[in-house]
């Protein structure tokens, strides 16, 4: 297991806090500039915060108030560079044979085990620049695993290849991880490939992680507006909680939702909320209306897109002047419902879809 | 094609070497004397071997400690170690001259050392010499050093690899052609040497009379033909190294990056 925290001001200011357990995958998800790469720079050794301390499987490998800081030989990570960094004077085999003649206690890994466990068998004798950027990616991985890594860390593995490549990638990687007993530490700025690899998202900008967490929690349930706004939550509002029927509700313009997840509040406090625009339900016409329970809501259809499947609806809402929601339906509910630009719809705000953050 | 071509490039550059040494009758006698000098030119070149020998720990070493530091200083000491290569060689002899005088410190400690003076002397042109040639070895090494993308040094370090280690394995390894070129770079630049040998060894039969003295010497003696074939051996020389740098890393250059 990691953990770490780390703090400094110059040259960039970092305040980070994470943890990461073994067979875990951590994706840090933040802006290009938000530290990403410095705090995986930091575990590998390769610099030092101020600050803070690095644990690793028991181990400190830094803590500034001891005065401890291990050498990057000394960590044992496993480390896959943006762009790979293999050794351009050597081929693939001896990459790798690289990194394990490096550590005595290799475990019986050959050159060819890990190079199969990558899918590059009969690839050894080329030299770096004869393999796509696809493969150089594999055999960095398996340079890094070639050193009995305790922890695996990948920076931005996928930006140097393209669309097709990285679909391919993400699913040998996923399988790869499987037989992976260490924490292992993605850094990425695309949040659809840290929700789809990663078991736990750690969002930071600016040097400051803000929440970390699974991804249906970072993503639906962002801590406060400032994550909302990284994880780019489409539908993020303000309103009131008041007080109704001896009910916490959400006062938002003339609706009074009602609510699940409202322990933390009281009434009179000024919230704001998002509800995901997957979890926004759309009335059949024939049945309009389910009751104010289900937070029903009538608005005009002002714009219509759809994307691999997935249609995306910009509605105005009635009795809220220049609200706006978003909604993503699959597309055949959007043809079924032949929703048209310019149409009146209902849907519903259900109550535990609603998701109320203080600041 | 490519290889043919160079193959071809390589026998001939030998072939035009070799005539011109056969052709210059530098085995035979003539009523002046030696056509060629041989005790020069054994001089001239034990002086260069030493010398680029010499310079491949230190060129290695000072090109390495500026290819890391990132300190605000660094443009002046790379200027001081260039200087060598924009002044007169005679203001560079002068002032070498003074800082091998006996009562200098360099030159004092030697003389205390050996008995005899550090200038007029092989020691000290070698010593010159080495000073004369270091941007010749500092730079490319220098330059390839720093083409070498920073994170090929941090895998190395991060696959378990303690720094020396990484020199020899992955900086060496691809800072060669720069290794190389700064070897023979060194090594003509010493062989072609003038004004510094001129002021620092002055003239002294098999101590300090290099190739390039020689030459110097029959020209003032009207040998024109000692001074003809002296002289296309010279260039023969500084043309088959120079060749031999450039074809080494072009084909280093299409291998490896």
């Amino acid at each position: 297991m990691l953990k770490l925290n780390l703090q400094q001001t110059l040259p960039l200011p970092l305040d980070v806090e994470l943890e990461c357990h073994s067979g875990q995958l951590l994706a840090l998800v933040g802006p290009s500039g938000a530290g990403k790469t410095t705090v995986l720079r930091c575990i590998a050794g390769l610099q030092s915060s101020q600050t803070g301390m690095i644990e690793c499987k028991n181990k400190v490998w830094f803590d500034s108030e001891s005065s401890q800081n291990m050498a990057p030989q000394q960590r044992r990570v496993g480390m896959v560079f943006q762009n790979y960094a293999l050794f351009p004077h050597l081929t693939v085999d001896e990459n790798i044979q690289f990194a394990l003649d490096a550590n005595q206690n290799s475990n019986g890994h050959t050159a060819k085990r890990l190079l199969e466990k990558v899918n590059m068998i009969g690839l050894g004798d080329r030299y770096p620049k004869q393999l796509s950027g696809g493969q150089q990616q594999r055999v960095a991985i398996a340079r890094a695993l070639a050193r009995q890594p305790e922890i695996l860390l990948l920076d931005e593995p996928f930006s140097a290849v393209d669309k097709v490549t990285r679909r391919k990638l993400y699913l040998e990687l996923d399988t790869l991880r499987q037989d992976l007993d260490i924490p292992m530490i993605l850094v990425t700025h695309d949040l659809d490939e840290a929700a789809m690899l990663a078991d736990q998202i750690c969002v930071i900008h600016q040097g400051k992680t803000l929440q970390q967490g699974t991804p249906e929690k970072i993503l639906y349930k962002p801590r406060n507006t400032a994550v909302a706004k990284q994880v780019d939550a489409r539908n993020v509002r303000s309103g009131m909680i008041i007080e109704e029927d001896s009910e916490l509700k959400l006062k938002w313009h003339n609706y009074h939702f009602t609510l699940r997840e409202k322990a933390d509040f009281k009434s009179d406090q000024e919230v704001n909320w998002t509800i995901s625009p997957a979890k926004i339900l759309l009335h059949q016409r024939v049945r309009p209306s389910r009751g104010t329970r289900e937070n029903p809501v009538s608005g005009i259809i002002i714009n219509k897109m759809t994307l691999r499947g997935i249609t995306t609806i910009l509605m105005t809402i009635d009795q809220a002047e220049e609200e706006q929601l978003q909604m993503d339906l699959p597309e055949h509910v959007a043809s079924r419902n032949q929703l048209q630009v310019g149409e009146t719809i209902s849907v519903s705000l259900l109550a535990e879809a609603i998701h109320l953050m203080i600041d | 094609m490519q290889k043919m071509q160079e193959h071809i490039f390589c026998v001939f550059t030998l072939r035009l070497a070799l005539t011109l040494v056969l052709n210059s009758e530098i085995c035979r006698l003539n009523g002046h004397g030696y056509i060629m000098d041989w005790q020069a030119f054994e001089i001239s070149i034990k002086l260069a071997v030493l010398t680029s020998l010499s310079l491949l720990p230190i060129g290695l070493a000072i090109a390495y400690f500026l290819a890391q530091s990132r300190f605000s200083g660094r443009g002046i000491i790379e200027a001081i170690i260039t200087l060598p290569l924009v002044l007169p060689p005679t203001v560079l002899g002068y002032f070498l001259l003074v800082g091998m005088d006996n009562n200098s410190l360099v030159g004092g400690v030697f003389m205390s050392l050996t008995g005899h003076t550090l200038a007029f002397s092989f020691v000290g042109l070698w010593f010159a010499s080495i000073i004369y040639s270091l941007p010749f070895a500092v730079q490319p090494i220098l330059r390839s050093l720093e083409q070498i993308p920073p994170e090929l040094r941090e895998a190395s370090w991060c696959s378990g690899l303690s720094k020396w280690k990484t020199f020899f394995k992955v900086e060496l390894p691809l800072a060669l052609p720069g290794v190389i070129t700064a070897m023979v770079l060194s090594f003509s630049h010493t062989l072609g040497e003038f004004g510094v040998v001129l002021m620092i060894g002055g003239n002294i039969a098999g101590e300090t009379r290099t190739v390039s003295i020689a030459i110097y010497d029959s020209v003032l003696a009207f040998e024109q033909h000692q001074a003809q074939t002296m002289s296309l051996i010279l260039l023969a020389i500084a043309f088959v190294t120079i060749s031999i740098v450039y074809t080494f890393n072009r084909r280093n250059s299409r291998s490896v990056m």
